[in-house]
């Protein structure tokens, strides 16, 4: 594997950790003490006792990098395991966005017009604001929030990605 | 843990104190003796450890020497080294002591003191955020928050310093853990959790690499502190392996004793300062096996040109040192001992012959560039050269016989210990390796003399270097520690100077080391005893003197002001770009400016 090459990939880690005080910190201490690019972290527990969380990360670099951000986190003590969803196989990546517009009269009826293109759903709305809550690929949140742009986007609130294989396949 | 200590009963223990808790935790993990300095929120500790005789305690001048005497008693012994230090500045004073310690992976439990919780995060007197200081100086660190995790905690702390890679662990203990009752527990039979390493090799890479080996024409090994890490019977697995194959050696500055010096088949250091046969070995070897070593920016040189042609394979016990900065081709996940003895298993178990006249060609290479002598120097007239005095040291002590460990400061006079003081078994030699520490020698020799009361320990120190640490000259004195320190007195940060006439023409900005004290007189307050030798002629008798006195001495030996230590490999340099000294021929590399940006 003499030239692994410099070519960059993304690559979304999951990553089980004990879920104690300071265990988020470690994780991202490491990623800013040595370097590393954060694209998105998301972290919650994730077993019924509360002592598991699942941070999902996305991150790039070369392979040579990615196997180091790999390796640096399995050996952090609260980590239980790491998992290269990219690397192994088919998986999902969703994220939730909350997207709040604001605006009058035909900007309104567009923007619901798109949002009902976009299966983006309505949780509120007043006279003169909507927020939406739409699920999905980053890239779809991205091109809805574009188009709300010139209708009257106020705020967007984003959870980063959470991803998991498909099939079968468990990560514990 | 102590075989002795039977389970407390839950009643027994909740008589007890958490600072008792700790106490007798440390007990259970075999803890001997712990390097400190009190302070308000560890006075319960304190107040413990006068009710008790199992534990001793040093109390030391500074807490970053409580660090260093602690990775020298850990380095020296194999075991655990322990620290106890108050909340605020002493944590803060510890932090540098934990870096070098992660950086040279040495297992260290570090106890701070810490406000009370009630009053965390409110500024109170001497708080200091200290895991979140910590959190990159060590391998891990807890902040106890509840009485019921206290005892968990330490014995977790103790099994994650030594585990795997070791390394330095903080427990934060704010003050009303202490005092409060804590229910005693025992360490846990069972798994931790989450932090399991891997220590027994993957047979199938084992043997890949055996496949490598068997078949190399111009084999080399590489080990380094990994070999020292996994105990002594690894270092000695090593020599059978490297006995059994007949391939050259080469050890980092921190692998240094894993192999004897004086084996013919050792081609000494490599890296920056090694040698010429070892760097043109790796050079230019087809085979590299690399065991417990971490191809560190001062061996490698210029990544790009680093050992050009050869299959590497490289057995560490921390994954994350594969890879890192050189790819290998047989990444082998394991203890270094457990793969040394694996690889023996599968080098008798295979078939395939050896290229002996391959091999005996790689040697005779090998002899060439040995014959260049590279570590040569003259020493002609009064002025001692400093590699004379390393060398002389060495002869004499060897001659005494006596179990004999070395520590050093950071600079020049390291290096020249490295190349001249000639380590026949593991332990005995104790360094800042990757931090570089100067002021680690003399606390670490601290360390190492509490360890073994009866063994010579020598600091071998730069007079810059020793300034930074010397307020334990006290600790010496109280104890009766008979470290003796001998300073390469050059009067120049030596280390900074050479690189300034190498690399910044011979601009000495700021590293003259201008109003030094009298040594002899600072020896003499600190009631030891003080040498000062100026004439080659009268080194030896120095030397002598220095070793034969029962108690500390600091011997100050006025050296050559500007000598270089050679050979060098500047920075951005590849092996094959090695400086030889005046004394060898060989040109002067230029040092490229992509070198000039590096440390
Ligand atoms: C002024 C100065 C000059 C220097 N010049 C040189 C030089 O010329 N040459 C040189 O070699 N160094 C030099 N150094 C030291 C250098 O900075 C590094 O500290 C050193 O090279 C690292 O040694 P190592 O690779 O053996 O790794 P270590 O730092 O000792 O790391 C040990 C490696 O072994 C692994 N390991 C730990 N335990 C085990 C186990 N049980 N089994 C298997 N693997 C294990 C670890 O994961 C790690 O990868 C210099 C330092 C200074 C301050
Ligand atoms: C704490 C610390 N500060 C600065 C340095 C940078 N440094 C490396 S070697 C050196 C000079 C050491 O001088 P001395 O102890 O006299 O040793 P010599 O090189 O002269 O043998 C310095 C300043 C360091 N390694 N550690
Ligand atoms: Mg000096």
């Amino acid at each position: 594997m003499s030239e692994a090459g410099n070519a960059q990939r993304a690559a979304t880690i999951a990553v089980l950790v004990e879920n104690e005080a300071g265990v988020l910190a470690r994780v991202i201490g490491l990623f800013s003490g040595r370097g590393y690019n954060i694209d998105s972290l998301t972290v919650a527990p994730v077993d019924e006792t509360g002592r598991i969380s699942r941070i999902t990360v996305v991150t790039s670099g070369t392979e040579m990098v990615i196997e180091q951000i790999k390796a640096q986190l399995d050996r952090l003590v609260p980590v239980h395991k790491v998992s290269d969803l990219t690397l192994e196989g088919p998986h999902l990546v969703r994220e939730l966005a909350l997207i709040k517009v604001v605006g009058r009269g035909e900007e309104r009826v567009e923007a619901l017009r798109l949002a009902d293109a976009f299966r983006a759903r309505v949780v509120d709305a007043t006279t003169e604001s909507f927020v939406f809550e739409m699920t999905g690929a980053a890239e779809k949140i991205d091109a809805f929030c574009a188009l709300m742009r010139p209708i009257g986007l106020a705020e967007v609130s984003r959870t980063g990605a959470v991803a998991i294989a498909r099939g079968p396949r468990g990560l514990t | 843990m102590s075989a002795a200590m039977k389970p407390a009963s839950t009643e027994a223990a909740l008589t007890m104190s958490g600072a008792e808790v700790v106490l007798r935790a440390l007990k259970d993990n075999g803890v001997e003796v712990i390097f400190g300095y009190p302070g308000g929120a560890v006075l319960p500790i304190y107040d413990a450890i006068f009710q008790q005789n199992a534990i001793r305690h040093i109390l030391v001048r500074h807490e970053q020497a409580a660090v260093h005497a602690a990775e020298g008693y850990a380095r020296s012994t194999g075991k655990v080294g322990c620290v106890l230090v108050t909340s605020g500045p002493g944590a803060t004073n510890a932090v540098t002591g934990l870096v070098d310690a992660l950086l040279d992976s040495i297992p260290i439990v570090c106890l701070t003191g810490q406000v009370p919780t009630h009053l965390i995060g409110n500024d109170a007197f001497q708080e200091a955020d200290t895991t979140g200081i910590t959190r990159p100086a060590t391998k891990h660190n807890y902040l106890v928050k509840k009485s019921e995790d206290l005892a968990r905690v330490v014995h977790e702390a103790f099994y994650v310093a030594k585990s795997g890679r070791p390394g330095p662990v903080v427990i934060d203990l704010p003050k009303d853990i202490l005092i409060n009752k804590a229910p005693y527990t025992d360490a846990p039979k069972t798994e931790h959790r989450s932090y399991r390493p891997q220590t027994e090799p993957d047979a199938e890479q084992i043997h890949k690499a055996v496949a490598l080996l068997k078949a190399a024409k111009k084999p080399v090994i590489y080990s380094g502190g990994g070999v020292i890490n996994a105990g002594p019977e690894a270092s000695r697995l090593l020599n059978d392996f490297v006995h059994m194959t007949g391939f050259p050696v080469t050890n980092t500055l921190m692998g240094l004793g894993a192999f004897p010096a004086e084996d013919p088949l050792f081609l000494g250091m490599l890296g920056m300062h090694g040698t010429y046969e070892a760097n043109l070995a790796m050079h230019g070897c087809d085979v590299m096996l690399n065991i417990g070593a971490r191809f560190d920016d001062r061996v490698t040189g210029r990544l790009n040109a680093f050992s050009p042609d050869s299959k590497k394979i490289h057995a560490d016990i921390d994954p994350s040192s594969i890879n890192k900065n050189v790819p290998v081709d047989v990444p082998i996940v394991g203890d270094a001992g457990r793969v040394l003895a694996a690889l023996i298993a599968a080098w008798k178990a295979d078939g395939e012959a050896q290229d002996k006249p391959a091999l005996a060609a790689w040697w005779r290479q090998i002899d060439e560039w040995r014959a260049k002598d590279c570590l040569r120097y003259r020493q002609e007239g009064k002025i001692i050269k400093p590699q004379h005095a390393v060398k002389r040291l060495y002869e004499i002590t060897k001659e005494l016989g006596r179990e004999t460990f070395i520590t050093t400061e950071v600079g020049q006079h390291q290096m020249w210990a490295a190349q001249y003081f000639g380590f026949q078994k593991p332990n005995r030699w104790m360094t800042s390796g990757g931090l570089g520490t100067m002021g680690y020698g003399l606390p670490s020799a601290m360390g190492v003399q509490i360890a073994h009361p009866d063994a010579l320990v020598i600091d071998i120190a730069g007079e810059a270097s020793i300034l930074m640490n010397i307020q334990e000259m006290g600790t010496l004195a109280q104890y009766r520690l008979p470290v003796k320190v001998f300073i390469l007195n050059n009067e120049y940060m030596g280390m900074v100077r050479q690189w300034q006439e190498l690399l910044h023409g011979g601009r000495y900005s700021e590293s003259y080391s201008a109003a030094l004290p009298d040594f002899v007189k600072l020896a003499e307050s600190f009631h030891a005893k003080g040498i000062r030798v100026t004439d080659a002629a009268d080194l030896d008798a120095g030397i002598r003197e220095m070793l034969a006195h029962p108690g500390p001495v600091i011997a100050d030996i006025a050296v050559a002001k500007d000598e270089n230590c050679f050979p060098m490999i500047p920075s951005g340099a590849a092996h094959n770009e090695m400086i030889l000294g005046p004394d060898q021929e060989g040109g002067v590399a230029g040092v490229t400016d992509e070198g000039k940006v590096l440390v």
